[in-house]
């Protein structure tokens, strides 16, 4: 493990009018770690992997992050053309709807292949064969890699969003609620290919879930939120079996047990 | 010739300075589509206003007209343009590339390679490239701003995954200058060569898209494409049937129902000059 944190995060906050999105938020998150971030609806989470990911400029605060050379940069004093860069190279976004993520009107190979022609990869036989690899990581059959995202079930275009960003191959990947609309089967296979995917290229991820379950299989850290504040913060098996606030024990206990 | 007096070249004075300054705009930044007011012009949109407006902005009473339409001199559009221009500036026109000053056109270059003072005006129906890829205006320019080009490879990819070639047949997208990404309007890919260090200005002037961009004289002009599907022009392998040129781009007449057919010369005035002459222009003719 290096010996800085690849985000460091310090008293971030955004208000919509007079109403909290998230406040107060620090943390660190270190390179190769999952970090979950749970909670319930209208808790603030989404606003804080926005702001994170700066889709949405924060009101206050600082969002550091190690860049691929070494140096440190503060988030919101970038360029739109560098954060741009850095979004679709060093950075994955997975929304919870795929159809948000993927471009519905082109084939499953071009949805992968994007990023890599947007770095500047010109050769067709190359882009098409690191498309073809990824959708064998993703359990997509080959022979679907000319049909369009719209002819996927939602599981498939949920591991092509994936596919689609790691292709570049990441650092740092947002997810927002990605098991969220799928049932529990092919939540369970999506689980498993992202935990084998994030341990083999040892990627930092922000997972941001209300299900506690998802947060127990993948994340070795949670931060739990409640009205836009990070109210308990500890390692994963920590909060989810000895929880301290009230309320991360009524969350824990609402989980059906089998 | 007629009751009403127009200004010259039908726009009045501030309507032409308006357009002028964009067509100056453009050609400082090649290949960067313009805003300006477009007006409404007397012909509908789909016809070429934007064209007929820098046409309207740049010419001069000592200026020489020639307009074509799919190459030709004589169809519709080229012939009610040409008329046009006659009765609001009473210009010279004419149907021969060289002799022309302003060439307006929709669709081809002529086949005769232009000379630097000449200048090429097309009609744009769709200036955005990115338009069918990417359907909001504000991230358009702002892909265009950053130099954000990826997507424009992404359709290039679909042609080859579907069609196992790059199918894309006309419009097709060229790189001004290393800089900005720009449709050609809707010129045959066999065109964009020409387009390539051509001593000639080329404006571009879409109306409804009230949009104009420009290629500078002597300006680098690329096809995009992939290192191992490189650009290339069509190519056909047969000679015009009227006056036998080769490597020219041919259009398909059809003669009959039986399936008779030939392919002759799109530029009819580069065939016609190949040809011994038989009959008159069609401007002594009007």
């Amino acid at each position: 493990m290096t010996d800085a944190p690849i985000l460091e995060v310090r008293d971030l906050a955004k208000a919509y009018g007079a109403r909290i999105g998230c406040v107060d938020i620090s943390f660190d998150l270190w390179a190769g770690e999952v970090l979950a971030v749970v909670g319930e609806s209208g808790s603030g989470k989404t606003t804080l992997l926005s702001c994170l990911s700066t889709r949405l400029a924060a009101d206050r605060g600082s969002v550091v992050y190690a860049m691929r050379d070494g140096s440190r940069r503060d988030l919101s004093t970038m360029r739109e053309a560098e954060r741009r860069f850095l979004m679709r190279t060093d950075w994955g976004f997975v929304h919870q709807n795929p159809a948000d993520g993927l471009r519905m009107g082109v084939s499953a190979g071009a949805n992968v292949g994007e990023r890599l022609m947007a770095v500047g990869d010109r050769h067709y036989g190359h882009i098409r064969g690191t498309a073809l690899d990824w959708l064998d990581r993703v359990e997509i059959d080959a022979d679907r890699i000319d049909d369009r995202p719209r002819a996927f079930s939602g599981g498939m275009r949920q591991r092509l969003q994936i596919a689609r960003n790691l292709v570049t191959s990441p650092r740092l990947v947002f997810m927002d609620e990605p098991t969220g609309g799928l049932d529990v089967s092919v939540q369970a296979r999506l689980l498993d290919l992202m935990r084998g995917l994030v341990r083999d290229l040892g990627l930092s991820v922000i997972i941001v879930t209300h299900d506690l379950a998802v947060a127990r299989l993948l994340s070795h850290r949670i931060m739990v939120m409640k009205e836009g504040r990070v109210i308990e913060h500890g390692l994963t098996d920590r909060v989810l079996d000895d929880p301290r606030e009230p309320y991360t024990q009524l969350l824990v206990s609402s989980i059906p047990q089998a | 010739m007629n009751g009403v007096a127009y200004n010259f070249a039908y726009l009045d004075e501030q309507t032409k300075r308006m357009i002028r300054r964009a067509i100056l705009k453009a050609i400082a930044i090649p290949g960067y589509q313009v805003p300006f007011a477009a007006r409404e012009m007397p012909m509908p949109y789909g016809w070429g206003t934007g064209g007929v407006q820098v046409t309207a902005a740049i010419i001069g009473p000592n200026d020489r007209l020639k307009v074509i339409d799919q190459g030709a001199d004589d169809t519709t559009n080229a012939v009610s343009i040409r008329a046009f221009f006659r009765k609001v500036t009473n210009v010279a026109v004419t149907t021969h590339t060289g002799d022309a000053t302003i060439i307006q056109t929709r669709h081809r270059i002529p086949e005769q390679p232009l000379a630097a003072g000449q200048i090429l005006v097309y009609q744009v129906p769709i200036p955005e490239p990115l338009r069918f890829l990417e359907p909001r205006e504000t991230e358009t320019r702002v892909m265009h701003g950053l130099e954000d080009y990826g997507l424009m490879h992404v359709k290039l990819y679909e042609d080859i995954a579907h069609h196992g070639r790059i199918a894309t047949a006309y419009a097709y997208p060229v790189k001004v200058a290393d800089r900005y990404v720009m449709d050609p309007s809707p010129i045959p890919k066999f065109d964009n060569p020409k387009m390539h260090m051509s001593p000639a200005l080329q404006l571009f002037g879409a109306g409804r898209e009230k949009r104009i961009y420009a290629v500078p004289p002597y300006t680098e002009v690329k096809s995009l494409d992939f290192e191992d599907h490189p650009f290339e022009i069509q190519t056909f392998d047969q000679p015009c049937a009227l006056c036998g040129a080769r490597n020219v781009y041919l259009d398909e007449v059809i003669l009959d129902d039986r399936g008779g057919r030939m392919f002759v010369c799109s530029d009819t005035d580069g065939c016609d000059s190949r040809r011994p002459t038989t009959n008159d222009q069609p401007e002594a003719r009007s």
